[in-house]
């Protein structure tokens, strides 16, 4: 019992419901894209519950933009990473929405330690404080990113709490309030 | 003063007087944060109503205001902050904390929390509880009265050191 | 975004908007002194941390010219606990407790997520009565939710007595979820692969009875709010978010639905037995402070309709699935048994192994989509705990949302997107 077991009462029909629609989609992709993806990992094969392509980091854009336009998941639900302690270290992980049919995907670019992203402002405005957030917790440098800020720790902090190296209990403490940067409303 | 008014006057200590002021007109400075902030807004909601107990006014105003309930997580980008609203506080001034969250960092012993406000402002009353039910605060409210009637909260005897009664 | 946003500027105001576009001396703002800050009317209000027009911890700056917002900037982690983190940290079973803490007005709604999450990895489906009883449990966490969102945005806006009603009607509810688990606001209701203890006798009845009673305080909210002259001068045409911009700042739930985006998750990717209970998705067009209460007002009447539907198809039944791994042992045999209760020391010492595999699950949350993405690589801990909560990409959104609107209606703005620090920080 695992992740591909059918359970009707969490959307365990969704491999019937969505089947066709996910195959669609990976191959326009794999036909469109045949450099851009390293791995495609299908629900029923993989542990995964949703399509997860690997996409490389340079031609991601032009796959997203296409993901959004084309195929129609205009809707970013959610961009986070992971830290996989593994080489590439990094996966930023994104879940699409279909408004129109309720699909979702997930894309994954593998990143490694100081590698740059370029940012997806342009394609979502929303991606704004997600990347930030990632910046944040993981470190990750995002290229374009008008305002590449700490989001939920003190400007002041020093380490990236998500990684799987900082420890749990790493406080900092400060003992002013966090400075107004004068740069915040230019 | 006897029950037909013929003494008009009786004796008390000053000190015991201003106590007995003070105590039956709390100023809140409601510092709510999460979850708990929740509760203490049902608090001073009609169900409970917190003005039964002379604590109805609440000021957003440190300046204003006497009592300071924390209710809620204080961690270490916002300790500096409540320290600040602290200050700006008149004496004398008490503080309730009020929920796991803010008396001992609670559930979170994780890197961004601060493991109980007593690290950043004295506090005369905790209250347990995640959240604590209202009827925990009312009851710290009540318990803070009687400190302050008996001049044990921690402002009121900083100034009696500093008038060197304190023994 | 200037272009995009324009068409959010109000038209009645004084004010030329095409001025507002380049802004010669945005430099100069912040560096002169308090002699020539009236210079050319602009000024830097700060609202926030601690503020009581701001719902918690968070924090906004506003830049005046006149009375009108010309550009705000949102700053928050004022309440941030390292959710995610202690998620990689804690057992599966742990973990529960953590979940209550997002969206606190509404903590049965993440505790049933969180929940189905867990269980979708591990591949366990809930018997009958259990699914149910989550059901009714969201959707009175989700009348809670919206009774104090529209609560709280008429106080700040001046209506206190409304606050009054509804909250009078909150605390009915909070005696309800007492019975179920024994706490008001962080419940902890729900188990891996079941709930703690079953709805004691006659709690549908109970239910029923308050139901009943809540229709008829929110028919009276209605009557006493939606028509109020000073209520739509003050909500009307406010705020206003459209269609386009929610879905590029990916709003959901009420907030995207005010605005014609017409997702619900309960509808769309039905979970649990919302396939099969009958409810309607309101939606309205403008996308205005308005529309985000009417909608919400509307939503608890159809979460009325569901909670009555449930109350009435629930029947008596096992509560727990019927699976060794999330089982906790019956007390009974911990106490009289060796075995038993070396079961339950393992069960919370060592917690229990999910198999290796990823899973998003989202569900139709008060605010919005509320979705757990779960990494496991096996163990009893997970790789990754990504809680994505609605408030933060709301909040994102309040910055185009009040440009070229009056300082008094960031207040309004605020309120009607009902923004809770425990999600938006985690």
């Amino acid at each position: 019992m695992n992740i591909n077991t059918p359970i009707h009462t969490i959307y365990g029909y969704f491999n019937e419901k969505f089947g066709t629609e996910w195959k669609v989609v990976a191959e326009s992709l794999t036909a469109h894209f045949p450099e851009a993806i390293e791995a495609t990992l299908m629900p029923g094969v993989a542990d995964v519950d949703m399509p997860t392509f690997f996409l490389k980091k340079d031609q991601a854009h032009a796959v997203l933009q296409n993901l959004k336009d084309v195929l129609g998941f205009n809707f970013l639900t959610d961009y986070t990473a992971t830290d996989e302690e593994l080489e590439p270290r990094f996966h930023l992980v994104i879940h699409l929405m279909s408004l129109s049919t309720k699909c979702r995907v997930r894309i994954k670019i593998k990143l490694a330690d100081q590698e740059k992203m370029p940012t997806l402002i342009s394609l979502w405005e929303g991606a704004n404080w997600a990347e930030r957030e990632i910046y944040d917790m993981f470190g990750i440098h995002f290229e374009g990113h008008p305002d590449l800020r700490r989001i939920l720790m003190d400007m002041r902090w020093e380490g990236h709490p998500l990684r799987k190296d900082y420890p749990l209990r790493g406080y900092q403490v400060f003992l002013t309030p966090e400075p107004l940067d004068p740069e915040l409303l230019k | 003063m006897a029950k037909d008014g013929s003494s008009d006057f009786f004796t008390t200590k000053l000190d015991d007087m201003v106590s007995w002021a003070r105590k039956n007109s709390l100023f809140p400075l409601p510092f709510g944060t999460s979850c708990c902030g929740i509760e203490l807004m049902s608090t001073l909601a009609s169900g409970y109503d917190m003005a039964r107990f002379g604590a109805e006014v609440v000021r957003f105003s440190p300046r204003q205001s006497d009592l300071l309930v924390v209710a809620g997580i204080v961690n270490l980008k916002m300790a500096p902050v409540l320290r600040n609203i602290y200050d700006q506080m008149a004496d004398p001034k008490w503080v309730i904390s009020m929920g796991a969250c803010a008396s001992s960092g609670g559930i979170f012993n994780v890197y961004s929390v601060t493991q109980g406000i007593d690290t950043v402002v004295p506090v005369d009353v905790y209250v347990p509880g995640c959240p604590p039910a209202p009827e925990g605060l009312l009851n710290a409210l009540l318990r803070l009265k009687e400190m302050i009637a008996n001049g044990d909260t921690h402002s009121q005897r900083r100034e009696k050191a500093l008038r060197g009664e304190l023994s | 975004m200037s272009d995009s946003n324009s068409k959010n500027f109000r038209t009645d105001s004084p004010l030329d908007i095409a001025r507002w576009g380049n802004p010669s001396s945005d430099d100069a703002l912040l560096k002169r002194d308090n002699d020539d800050i009236f210079e050319d009317s602009k000024v830097l209000v700060n609202i926030g941390p601690t503020h009581p027009a701001m719902h918690g911890a968070f924090r906004c700056m506003a830049k005046l010219n006149g009375e009108i917002i010309e550009k705000s900037y949102c700053e928050f982690g004022y309440t941030h606990r390292g959710k995610e983190k202690l998620g990689e940290n804690r057992t599966y079973h742990q973990f529960v407790v953590y979940t209550d803490r997002l969206n606190y007005c509404s903590a049965l709604i993440n505790n049933v997520t969180y929940a189905m999450s867990v269980e979708r990895l591990m591949g366990i489906e809930v018997p009958e009565r259990a699914v149910w009883i989550r059901m009714m449990c969201a959707e009175l966490a989700r009348v809670i939710d919206h009774l104090i969102c529209v609560g709280i945005n008429a106080v700040d806006l001046g209506a206190f007595s409304y606050f009054l009603y509804g909250y009078h009607q909150r605390e009915k509810a909070y005696t309800l979820i007492e019975k179920l688990c024994g706490a008001r606001l962080t419940t902890s209701y729900t188990r891996i692969g079941g709930l703690m203890s079953d709805a004691p006798d006659g709690w549908e009845r109970e239910l029923k009875e308050w139901i009943k009673e809540t229709r008829d305080v929110v028919d009276e909210m209605d009557r006493l709010l939606t028509e109020n002259r000073i209520w739509m001068k003050r909500t009307k045409g406010v705020a206003i978010m459209n269609r386009e911009d929610c879905i590029k700042y990916s709003f959901t739930g009420p907030n995207a639905r005010a605005a014609g985006l017409d997702v619900d998750l309960r509808r769309d990717q039905p979970s649990m037995f919302y396939d099969k209970v009958d409810f309607d998705v309101p939606v309205a067009q403008t996308g205005d402070v308005f529309d985000r209460y009417y909608v919400r007002m509307e939503e608890i009447r159809q979460s009325l309709n569901i909670l009555t539907q449930c109350a009435d198809r629930i029947k008596k039944g096992p509560i727990w699935a019927d699976d060794k791994r999330t089982r906790i042992p019956e007390k009974d045999r911990v106490y009289n048994t060796m075995e038993g209760l070396i079961h339950h020391f393992k069960f919370f010492m060592s917690g229990f192994d999910v198999p290796k595999g990823e899973a998003y699950t989202p569900f139709e949350a008060a605010n919005g989509e509320l979705g757990f993405y779960i990494v496991s690589k096996g163990g009893p801990t997970a790789h990754r705990m990504r809680i994505r909560g609605p408030s933060f990409w709301h909040y994102q959104g309040l910055d185009p949302m009040i440009r070229g609107e009056y300082i008094a209606d960031l207040v309004a703005a605020l309120g009607s997107i009902n923004v809770i620090a425990g999600e938006l920080d985690r």
